[in-house]
């Protein structure tokens, strides 16, 4: 499932127009990003949670020559499936 | 930021037609990932991220109460792999 089916299930779904429905959909996925881009925890009952994790920097090394070398501190992004989408994937 | 938060930046947005039609659009939006995943199918938003369904193989736990050891069947996970271009964002190397 990409964008587009998404947007032609709002189409259906709606009275939009395809463009309409389009804006809407982008919109969603922009208005999230900016706000996880923000650090925001976001929550969306029935689906999961996407928040923001800082990483320490750590000594790795690379698994092709052996060397080690420092991975920077960063910030990762994780999903917390909710317990209603986990429940619906096994039942 | 929660749905209903998220429902009302849509609204902003949007605000050429009735704000109930948007809100209902944001939660087919949603309803249409959880139905995809149901089917096993993967979800690929370009710039956003994946979501797929990972499988898990049953594993032997331990019923920390009673300490019976019980089997926990195999069962399906959905996961989150971060896109490209929001992992920049986060990371403060664009888009701000």
């Amino acid at each position: 499932m990409t964008k587009i089916d998404i947007i032609q299930d709002v189409y259906e779904k709606l009275g939009f127009s395809k463009k309409d429905a389009a804006r809407i959909v982008e919109s969603v996925f922009e208005i999230m990003k900016d706000s996880l881009a923000r650090g925001e925890k976001i929550k969306i009952s029935g689906f999961g949670n996407f928040s923001v994790k800082e990483k320490k920097s750590r000594r790795g090394r690379n698994p092709q020559t052996g060397s080690e070398i420092e991975i920077s501190a960063r910030k990762v992004l994780t999903f917390k499936s909710s317990q209603v989408l986990r429940k619906a994937l096994n039942s | 930021m929660t749905k209903s938060e998220l429902i009302r930046k849509v609204q902003e947005r949007i605000s050429d037609y009735p704000s109930r039609d948007v809100a209902y659009a944001v939660l087919v939006v949603f309803d249409a990932m959880v139905r995809a995943l149901i089917r096993g199918e993967r979800i690929e938003i370009r710039d956003f991220g994946n979501i797929t369904v990972r499988r898990r193989r049953s594993i032997r736990g331990r019923n920390p109460k009673t300490s019976d050891i019980i089997e926990l069947p195999p069962r399906k996970i959905p996961f989150f792999k971060v896109g490209k271009e929001l992992y920049d964002m986060i990371n403060g190397r664009k888009g701000l």
